[in-house]
């Protein structure tokens, strides 16, 4: 069976600055693949090159088993997508935003209306459809973004930082729904997100960073290719604790979110004997299993917050540059 | 077997978690169908935006009625001495400001393409699985018919320019109306595809839209000028579209051929008159030129 999308050796240069540096991975048809990285880590680009919407530099892509390039038109009509940012038209209401979707989609006219009212009641906005879009709040426009990429149902469907700023209930209801969805058709779900709890809903991940690929496998094997478990402490003298971590126990230690932190086997029994032993004041300690978080650190050497602060001067060079908001 | 017979069984409200008949992946076909549905809904919501937003409705028509009664009545006293007995100045001027009263609308209406790139929604358009010149055409006729409808408006205040209300002029205006509206969001269109910037956007075609206007003899008639603005207002595409308005109106007025000869001369190049018939394909084939040239820019890739 061909694969419902195919990347192979694909980059992407905006001027001097490389977006996507060859990037090759397979995602099989009813698979939910995730892109997981920090903001700025080409995410988005490989995105819009999977959806026709930016030429790649080098490299190939395929869709539903046709060339991004050369079968475009044919491409557009096998996906559907919810951008990252939102592409509402703001003086219309949330029903004719949807209509005009339906139409541009070939959703069949007598399946708009159940699927209008499927949609919306899914993301709790079937009450306002009257409503125009610029009356809605920051969170009602993305839930109704995602409602009409619902709308239409594709073979692949992208999903670009889907349920960024949303609340976790909605997160949820819209997760259900994304699962039913799957368990019911063929449909091959590609998403990005730099939320680790949404990436654990995905078949397989693929950690990003730097537009390149670091690391690609299944959210368990990722975690288990840790193995450690995190420990996090605040103390009265970092340096002087990260020193006696290496002297006393041979671990290294570095300090990420303003905590000292290190990956240690069976961390639960560890505590004790740091507290035995180790010679500086500990105000607080927190151990974790290995999460995504921990897969996205001992891949790149930094929590995926801190990537993102440190790619926030990246990016608004890149905006400078581009003239990109 | 079980879940089904409780499908079955389930009200209305419980049905809508059964999303088996509801959403089935499809992939659309290629047919000139989806296209020309395309073209509809982006017509449509032109419309539905122009009928929400009625100050615009009414504040584009602040500028022809400024002309027509401030400037008409204004300069009548003076431009009167030199017309014809019977004929108002504003009788005059009244098919050039006519013509006016479209171009912003038209040109303004293209400027949403601009709109919709920096909120997003172009791509919302771009990436749908139908042809881009759907989407241009939509956008094209849309913002033909706004404009055409803004015209009619002001077709309606012919009767104080003292030009009648016949049906088949009025339908001979609507025509021509129609067809200036299209090529002019057709420029705006093309336009629009290479400015990213809305105040660019602005800036530029308000560049544009006055000289336009002033060069193509919607306030004086075209003969006896100074060769230097002979030559551009046979330049200007404008011309050739106020030409045959303002052919159709005087046909109408109960006038001497020698008073139609002074106030409608028609278009001359080096003598030769062109024929209403040609100016008017003239106008077509540049519409249509300029939505080929805008069709050709929303085909490109980033």
């Amino acid at each position: 069976m061909t694969p419902a999308i195919s990347v192979s050796t694909l980059t992407k240069r905006y001027g001097e600055i490389e977006a996507v540096r060859g990037i090759g991975f397979e995602v099989a048809t009813g698979e939910t693949f995730g892109f997981l990285g920090p903001n700025g880590a080409g995410k988005s680009t490989t995105i819009k090159i999977l959806c026709t919407l930016a030429d790649p530099t080098s490299g190939t892509a395929r869709v539903a088993g046709h060339d991004v390039v050369k079968e475009r038109d044919t491409v557009r009509r096998n996906i559907g997508l919810v951008f990252q940012d939102t592409t509402l038209d703001n003086y219309l209401t949330g029903e004719q935003n949807l209509r005009f979707h339906a139409d541009l989609y070939g959703v069949p006219k007598a399946a708009f209306g159940p699927r209008l009212r499927q949609v919306l009641e899914m993301v709790g906005l079937w009450d306002r459809r009257g409503g125009v879009v610029s009356t809605y709040s920051g969170g009602m426009q993305r839930r109704l973004e995602i409602a009409r990429g619902l709308l239409h149902a594709p073979r692949v469907l992208f999903l670009d930082e889907p349920t960024v700023g949303l609340d976790p209930q909605t997160r949820a209801s819209i997760w259900e729904y994304i699962n039913e969805l799957k368990s019911r058709e063929d449909i091959t779900i590609f998403l990005t997100t730099h939320y680790m709890d949404e990436a654990e809903n995905c078949d397989r991940i693929a950690i990003i960073d730097h537009g390149v690929i670091v690391a690609i496998d299944t959210p368990e094997a990722l975690k288990a290719s840790v193995g450690k478990d995190r420990v996090q402490i605040s103390t009265a003298d970092d340096p002087a604790a990260i020193r006696a971590l290496a002297e006393e126990f041979g671990l290294e230690a570095g300090v990420h979110e303003g905590l000292v932190t290190f990956s240690v086997e069976s961390g639960e029994h560890f505590v004790p004997r740091l507290f035995a032993r180790l010679p500086v004041a500990i105000k607080s300690v927190s151990v974790s299993r290995p999460s995504l978080d921990d897969v996205f650190m001992s891949y790149t050497g930094k929590t995926i917050r801190d990537a993102e602060a440190s790619i926030g001067d990246r990016n608004r060079r890149i905006a400078t540059r581009f003239g990109r908001r | 077997m079980a879940t089904k017979d409780i499908t079955a069984q389930q009200t209305p409200e419980a049905g809508e978690r059964n999303l088996t008949e509801l959403i089935r992946v499809a992939v659309p076909e290629r047919s000139i169908r989806a296209d020309l549905r395309a073209v509809s809904i982006v017509w449509r919501r032109e419309l539905i935006r122009f009928r929400s937003d009625r100050l615009r409705a009414v504040t584009s028509l602040v500028q022809p009625v400024l002309f027509l009664f401030i400037l008409g009545t204004g300069l009548s006293r003076l431009a009167g001495r030199g017309l014809p007995h019977g004929v108002d100045f504003q009788t005059f001027i009244y098919p050039g400001v006519l013509a006016m009263s479209v171009l912003f609308t038209s040109i303004f209406s293209a400027a949403s393409i601009v709109w919709d790139r920096e909120f997003g929604f172009l791509r919302e358009m771009l990436v749908a699985p139908v042809r881009r010149w759907a989407i241009v055409i939509g956008k094209c006729l849309g913002g033909a018919t706004v404009a055409t409808f803004q015209g009619i408006i002001f077709l309606a205040l012919a009767g104080v320019a003292h030009v009648p209300y016949d049906p088949v002029l009025l339908l001979t205006l609507v025509g021509e109306l129609l067809l200036l509206s299209f090529t002019l969001t057709a420029f705006g269109v093309m336009m629009a595809a290479r400015i990213k910037q809305i105040q660019a956007f602005m800036a530029l075609t308000q560049m544009f839209v006055l000289p336009l206007f002033f060069l193509s003899g919607a306030l004086y008639p075209l003969n006896g000028l100074p060769a230097w603005l002979t030559v551009l207002t046979r330049a200007d595409p404008l011309t050739y579209i106020v030409d045959p308005m303002r052919h159709a109106v005087f046909d109408y007025l109960p006038l001497r051929p020698q008073v139609l000869d002074v106030l409608s001369p028609g278009v001359t190049w080096a003598g030769w008159l062109v024929p209403l018939g040609l100016s008017l394909a003239m106008v077509a084939v540049m519409g249509l030129a300029m939505l080929g040239i805008a069709i050709a820019e929303f085909r490109k890739t980033e």
